[in-house]
C-alpha cells in the first residue's frame, strides 16, 4: 500500500511507484487489472441481474456501491474508536455494509421502479437517473464532498516470491470475488430462488402463472445485486484508502461497460466482461498513458455497443412483431 | 413497504389520511413502520460522521428525528398520490391547475395576446429594471431554455434519451474560444458555425449509435459526453487543460464594442432572440411532417418502419437538430462568461438540462420554458436551498416519472381538422 | 396471364436450429385477393415478416413489382423501403400509434409519399403548405373509406378494437401500396363487423385495384372472398388453389382436424 493517500482524481486502483524489471512490471499490472476486474465484476453482477429480470439499467446501482463503501467507513470509524482489532472491523464492516446496501437496493426498487412497471421504457430509466442524482447528493450533504481517508482494514501478509508485485489486499479482493462468483453461480443454478429468477428472466408472465411471486423475485434480485456491490465497495475502499460521494458514478459506468461487454443479462458474461475490462484498463494505463484512464473504458463501451451490442455471451435479441 | 395499494376506490372521509389502507389505524401503523424503516436506513449516513484520522465520531441524533417525522408524514402523501394516480388512470385527461389556467387564457384571443404582450414587454425591459446580477442570472436561465428546447427535440419529440447532450454544448463553446484565440474570429461569424459544427458532431456520433435500443443509447451518449470532457481536460496543448481558456471576446454590434455593463444587456437581448428563434423553430418542426414522424417513432418503431419511415434518417435528424442548438448555446455561453474550462461541461450539466425537460414536460415547449424558469431561477433566489438543488432535482425526477410523467405542462398537439375543400390546422387545448 | 405483383420462391427461414418456413412458394397476381391460412404457429406471420423486411429470409427469393414495372428482388431490404416500393401491412396485434389521433395515424402513412423536410417545416413555404393540406385531405378521405371520419380527432388508443383494425387498414392504404398485407384483420371482430370488413376489403380491391394478401382464421370470410388460398402447416406449404380445391384437399383437412388417433 505504498501509494496510499495520493489524491488523484478518483482512481480505483493506484499503482505502486516501484518499477522493477519489465516482467515484474507486467505482473504488477496484471494483478492490478485482476483486482480492478474483480471489483467491476462485483458491481456488474448487480447490473446484469437486474437487467435480466426487468430490462432496466439500474442507474442508481453505482450509488449503492458508494453507499456500501460509506457504511463500511462509518462502521470502521466507530469500531476503530472503540478499539476493535483490524480483521474484526473488516468482517463487521462488510456485513453491515451488505445489510445497508441491500436495504437501499430494496427501497429504491419499491420507490422508483415498482410504480413504473408497464410504463414506457424511458420512464424507469429517467427515474433511475433521478435516483442516482438524489443518492449522490444525499451522501454529499449528509457526509462531505471531500475525499475521506479509509482505514486499511485488510491485514498485511507477505506472498512468497511476489513481494512488491501483489499486495495482500489484492489477494483478498480477488479471492473474495472468486468465492462470491462461484456461490452466486451455484445459487442461480440450483437454489430455489435462483431458479425462480431464471424463470422470471425468461418469461415473467409464465413465471407468475406457475406460482412464482414476481415481486419477491425482483426484490431479491435487487437485494442480492446490492449486497455484492457493497462487498466490492468496502474492499476497494480499504484497498485504495479514500472514498467520496462520487466514486459510484465512474465505477458504475465502468461496471456497466463490463456487463455489456460480457452480454447484459448473462451472469458469467458479467464476470468475463469485468475481467477483460479490468485487464485492458490496467495495461492501457500502464503501457500507454494514465491521463486517459477513463477514456479507455468509455471508448470500449461505445465500441462494443456499436459493433456487438449483444456482448460476448449475450444472445442476439430477436424482434417480436 | 408503503405502496401495495389495495384497489379500494370508494370515496371515504379522511381519504387522504387512510389512502391505500383499510382503516385509519392501519394507515397509522404502516406510516410508523415506514418511518422506522427510513430511520434505520438513513441511520449511519445521516447520524454518524466519523473521522478515522483523529478517531473522533460526531453523532447527529437530531437528524434521526427529522427523518422519522419527515418519512412519517411523507408516507401519507405518497400513498395518497399513488391512490389518486390509480383513480385517474381511467380518466382520459386531467389538467393540472397551471394547465387549466393556460388553457382558459389561450381560449380567449384577447387574453392570450395581452398575456403574450405583457410577457414580451417584461422580457424586453427586464435588463433595464433589474440589476446586472439579475440580468446575468436571466441570461443563464435563457440559455437553459434554449438548451432544454434543443434537448426536447431529441428526448421529448423523438424519444431518444441523450445523456451526453452537454458534449455538443462544449463543442460550441470550445470552438468559439479556440477560433477566437487563434484567429480572432468574432462572435457573429462563430454563431452559425457553432450551429453547423454541433449538427456535424450530432451526425457523426448519431450515425453509429442510433440503431441502438433506447437504454443503450442513453449509456453510449453518456460515455461519449464523458470522453469529450476527459479529452478537453487532458489534451492540454490544444484545450489548455483543466485551467481552461480565458479572455474570450464578447460580442460586438456592427463593430461597436460595449462596456462590461452594456455588453451584459446586449448579451441578454442576443439570448432572448436566440430563445425566441428556438421556440419558433421547435413549434414549426413539431407540427410538421418530420415532427409527426418523430412522435410516431417514439411510440412504435416497428410500425413506423412499416409505414415507410426511415428510422435512422429520422432519428439522425432529431439528433443533429438537438445538437445544433447545443452548439449555438455553447458559443453564446463562451461569449457571455469570456472564460471556459472543462468543469462547465460535466455530466451534471447534462443532468440539469435533462431535468429541465423531464420536469417541465417532455415534448412540451411551454413546459420546458416553465421548467427552466423554475429549476434555474428558484435555486438562484433561494440561496439557502441552493445546496440542495441537485438533491431536489433528482428526487423530483423520480416523483415526476411516478406521478406525473407528462411533466408540469403536458405537450399540446396541433389538432388537424378537415373542412370540405378547405383544410386548416387549429390549435386546441 | 397477368404478371404477379408478388412472387415468393422457395423461401426458408431458420431461427437457430428451427426451420420456421421451409421452401414456401407463393404468388399474388394483380387485382387478386389471396389468403394464407393454416393452424396456429404454422408460420404465417413469420412469412409476412420475411417478405416485409422485418426478418431476412435464410434463403429463397422475394420478388415484387407494381404491375407494369420491372420486378425487383427485395430479400433483406429495410422494412421502410419495402413500404416505399409499395407493399403495406397491418399487424396481428394492432400496432397503431396510441397517443396520436386517428387522423394523425393515417397522416403518418403518407410519410413515404411526401417530401417536405426540415427547411419546409421551418419556412412553412408554399410547397410545404400545399403538401400539408394534401396530406390532411387524403388522410381524411381514407378515414371516410373505412368509416372512421367521425373519430378523426379521437386518440387511437380510445377507439374500440374493431375500429382500430380498420384504422390500421386506412393507415396502410395511406402509403399508396399496390399490395396490401393484412394480418388477421377480422380477429376479435363480431360477425357484423366481419361482414363490414369483407365489404371494405373487396371495395379496396375493386375501387383502387390493390391486390390483397391476407392471413385469416375466419374460414367463412376466407372462403367467400379469396380468389386463391395457400395453406401452411409447420412452415411448409401443404396445399394451394381456389377455395373449392383447398377445402376439398385431404391434406388441409388433416392439418386442421388432425388424424383421429394423433390428436387424442
Amino acid at each position: 500500500m505504498n501509494s496510499r493517500g495520493q489524491a488523484a482524481a478518483c482512481p480505483l486502483i493506484v499503482y505502486g511507484n516501484r518499477i522493477g524489471t519489465l516482467m515484474e512490471y507486467f505482473l504488477e499490472l496484471f494483478f492490478g487489472g485482476l483486482t480492478r476486474g474483480s471489483i467491476y465484476a462485483l458491481i456488474a453482477l448487480g447490473y446484469t441481474m437486474v437487467y435480466g429480470i426487468i430490462e432496466l439499467i439500474n442507474f442508481a446501482h453505482g450509488e449503492i456501491y458508494m453507499i456500501g463503501a460509506f457504511t463500511g467507513l462509518i462502521v470502521a470509524g466507530v469500531l476503530g474508536a472503540l478499539g476493535f482489532p483490524g480483521f474484526a472491523i473488516l468482517v463487521l464492516a462488510v456485513i453491515v455494509a451488505v445489510i445497508y446496501s441491500a436495504a437501499y437496493g430494496f427501497t429504491i426498487e419499491k420507490i422508483a421502479y415498482k410504480p413504473l412497471r408497464g410504463a414506457p421504457r424511458l420512464s424507469p430509466l429517467i427515474s433511475a437517473i433521478g435516483m442516482s442524482i438524489f443518492l449522490q447528493n444525499y451522501v454529499m450533504l449528509a457526509q462531505t464532498s471531500d475525499f475521506l481517508p479509509f482505514p486499511s482494514l485488510i491485514p498485511e501478509f507477505k506472498i512468497p516470491g511476489l513481494t512488491g508485485i501483489i499486495t495482500s489486499s489484492e489477494v483478498v479482493i480477488v479471492a473474495v470475488t472468486v468465492v462470491v462468483c462461484v456461490a452466486l453461480t451455484l445459487f442461480i443454478k440450483y437454489g430455489k430462488l435462483g431458479k425462480a429468477m431464471r424463470a422470471t428472466a425468461q418469461n415473467r408472465k409464465m413465471a407468475q402463472l406457475v406460482g412464482i411471486s414476481v415481486n419477491t423475485v425482483i426484490s431479491a434480485t435487487f437485494v442480492i445485486g446490492s449486497s455484492l456491490a457493497a462487498v466490492g465497495g468496502v474492499l476497494i475502499a480499504s484497498h485504495i484508502g479514500q472514498i467520496n460521494y462520487y466514486i459510484g458514478f465512474i465505477a458504475g459506468i465502468k461496471a456497466f461497460t463490463a456487463a455489456v461487454l460480457g452480454g447484459i443479462g448473462s451472469i458469467p458474461g458479467a464476470m468475463l466482461g469485468a475481467l477483460i475490462l479490468g485487464l485492458t484498463e490496467a495495461f492501457a494505463t500502464g503501457y500507454v498513458s494514465s491521463d486517459y484512464e477513463d477514456v479507455f473504458a468509455f471508448a470500449l463501451l461505445v465500441l462494443i455497443l456499436i459493433f456487438r451490442p449483444a456482448g460476448i455471451m449475450g444472445k442476439q435479441p430477436t424482434q417480436k412483431v | 413497504m408503503n405502496n401495495n395499494i389495495k384497489a379500494d376506490k370508494g370515496k371515504r372521509p379522511l381519504a387522504f389520511f387512510s389512502a391505500g389502507c383499510d382503516s385509519a389505524a392501519h394507515a397509522l401503523r404502516r406510516s410508523v413502520l415506514v418511518a422506522l424503516w427510513f430511520m434505520f436506513l438513513t441511520f449511519p449516513i445521516m447520524v454518524i460522521k466519523v473521522d478515522t484520522v483523529n478517531k473522533t465520531i460526531d453523532w447527529r441524533w437530531m437528524n434521526l428525528l427529522w427523518i422519522g417525522i419527515g418519512s412519517f408524514v411523507l408516507s401519507f402523501v405518497w400513498r395518497w398520490l399513488l391512490e389518486r394516480k390509480e383513480l385517474q388512470k381511467d380518466q382520459v385527461s386531467t389538467e393540472g391547475p397551471v394547465e387549466r389556467l393556460l388553457t382558459s387564457a389561450s381560449s380567449i384571443p384577447a387574453a392570450k395576446w395581452s398575456l403574450l404582450a405583457i410577457v414580451g414587454i417584461a422580457a424586453l425591459v427586464f435588463p433595464h429594471l433589474a440589476g446586472m446580477y439579475q440580468t446575468n442570472i436571466m441570461i443563464s436561465c435563457l440559455t437553459y431554455v434554449a438548451l432544454g428546447l434543443g434537448l426536447n427535440i431529441v428526448v421529448g419529440l423523438a424519444g431518444l434519451l441523450d445523456l451526453g447532450y452537454v458534449a455538443f454544448y462544449a463543442v460550441g463553446a470550445y470552438a468559439y474560444a479556440l477560433m477566437n484565440m487563434h484567429f480572432q474570429i468574432g462572435f457573429w461569424t462563430m454563431l452559425p458555425l457553432g450551429a453547423v459544427l454541433g449538427a456535424i458532431c450530432g451526425i457523426l456520433l448519431g450515425f453509429p449509435v442510433l440503431r441502438l435500443r433506447g437504454d443503450y443509447l442513453a449509456i453510449v451518449t453518456l460515455g461519449f459526453g464523458e470522453i469529450i470532457r476527459l479529452v478537453l481536460e487532458n489534451w492540454g496543448e490544444v484545450t489548455m487543460g483543466p485551467s481552461g481558456i480565458s479572455g474570450i471576446d464578447r460580442p460586438m454590434l456592427f463593430g461597436h464594442k460595449f462596456g462590461v455593463f452594456d455588453s451584459i444587456t446586449f448579451m441578454y437581448y442576443i439570448m432572448l432572440g436566440l430563445m425566441i428563434l428556438t421556440i419558433f423553430f421547435v413549434n414549426r418542426l413539431q407540427n410538421s411532417r418530420i415532427g409527426r414522424a418523430w412522435l410516431a417513432l417514439r411510440e412504435d418503431e416497428i410500425a413506423c418502419q412499416a409505414m415507410g419511415i426511415d428510422r435512422t434518417k429520422t432519428k439522425l435528424m432529431a439528433f443533429a437538430l438537438g445538437a445544433t442548438w447545443a452548439g449555438m448555446a455553447g458559443v453564446v455561453f463562451a461569449a457571455k462568461t469570456t472564460f471556459i474550462n472543462p468543469a462547465s461541461f460535466t455530466f451534471w450539466e447534462s443532468a440539469i438540462i435533462l431535468s429541465v425537460v423531464v420536469i417541465g414536460g417532455m415534448g412540451s415547449v411551454r413546459g420546458v420554458i416553465l421548467g427552466a424558469l423554475v429549476l434555474i431561477l428558484l435555486p438562484e433566489y433561494l440561496r439557502a436551498f441552493s445546496e440542495f438543488r441537485m438533491l431536489i432535482f433528482g428526487a423530483t425526477m423520480v416523483l415526476v416519472m411516478v406521478f406525473r410523467p407528462q411533466g408540469l405542462i403536458r405537450a399540446k398537439r396541433k389538432v388537424y381538422t378537415y373542412m370540405g375543400r378547405k383544410t386548416a390546422g387549429a390549435e386546441h387545448g | 396471364m397477368v404478371s404477379p405483383v408478388l412472387n415468393v420462391q422457395d423461401i426458408c427461414m431458420d431461427f437457430g436450429g428451427i426451420r420456421a418456413l421451409d421452401e414456401v412458394n407463393l404468388d399474388v397476381k394483380a387485382g387478386e385477393i389471396v389468403a394464407l391460412i393454416g393452424p396456429n404457429g404454422a408460420g404465417k406471420t413469420t412469412f409476412f415478416n420475411c417478405i416485409t423486411g422485418i426478418y431476412k429470409p435464410t434463403s429463397g427469393d422475394v420478388v415484387v413489382g407494381r404491375s407494369g414495372d420491372s420486378p425487383r428482388r427485395i430479400n433483406g431490404i429495410k422494412p421502410n423501403l419495402v413500404t416505399e416500393i409499395g407493399m403495406a401491412r397491418t399487424f396481428q396485434n394492432i400496432r397503431l400509434f396510441p397517443s396520436m389521433t386517428a387522423l394523425e395515424n393515417v397522416m403518418i402513412g403518407t410519410h413515404c409519399r411526401t417530401k417536405s423536410g426540415i427547411w419546409g417545416a421551418i419556412s412553412h413555404n408554399r410547397k410545404a403548405r400545399v403538401e400539408e393540406q394534401e396530406i390532411i385531405e387524403r388522410s381524411y378521405h381514407l378515414l371516410e373509406l373505412v368509416h372512421l371520419e367521425e373519430y378523426a380527432n379521437e386518440l387511437a388508443c380510445n377507439l374500440p378494437y374493431g375500429k382500430q383494425r380498420r384504422l390500421e387498414i386506412a393507415r396502410a392504404m395511406a402509403t399508396d401500396p399496390f399490395l396490401l398485407l393484412l394480418d388477421e384483420p377480422a380477429a376479435g371482430m363480431n360477425p357484423h363487423e366481419t361482414i363490414e370488413l369483407k365489404e371494405l376489403v373487396l371495395g379496396i380491391r375493386d375501387v383502387y385495384g390493390i391486390s390483397i394478401l391476407l392471413i385469416e382464421h375466419d374460414m367463412k370470410m376466407v372462403m367467400s372472398m379469396s380468389d386463391r388460398i395457400f395453406v401452411l402447416d409447420y412452415g411448409r406449404l401443404i396445399s394451394h388453389g381456389t377455395p373449392q380445391e383447398v377445402s376439398g384437399d385431404p391434406a388441409v383437412i388433416k392439418a386442421y382436424l388432425g388424424e383421429g388417433d394423433d390428436d387424442v
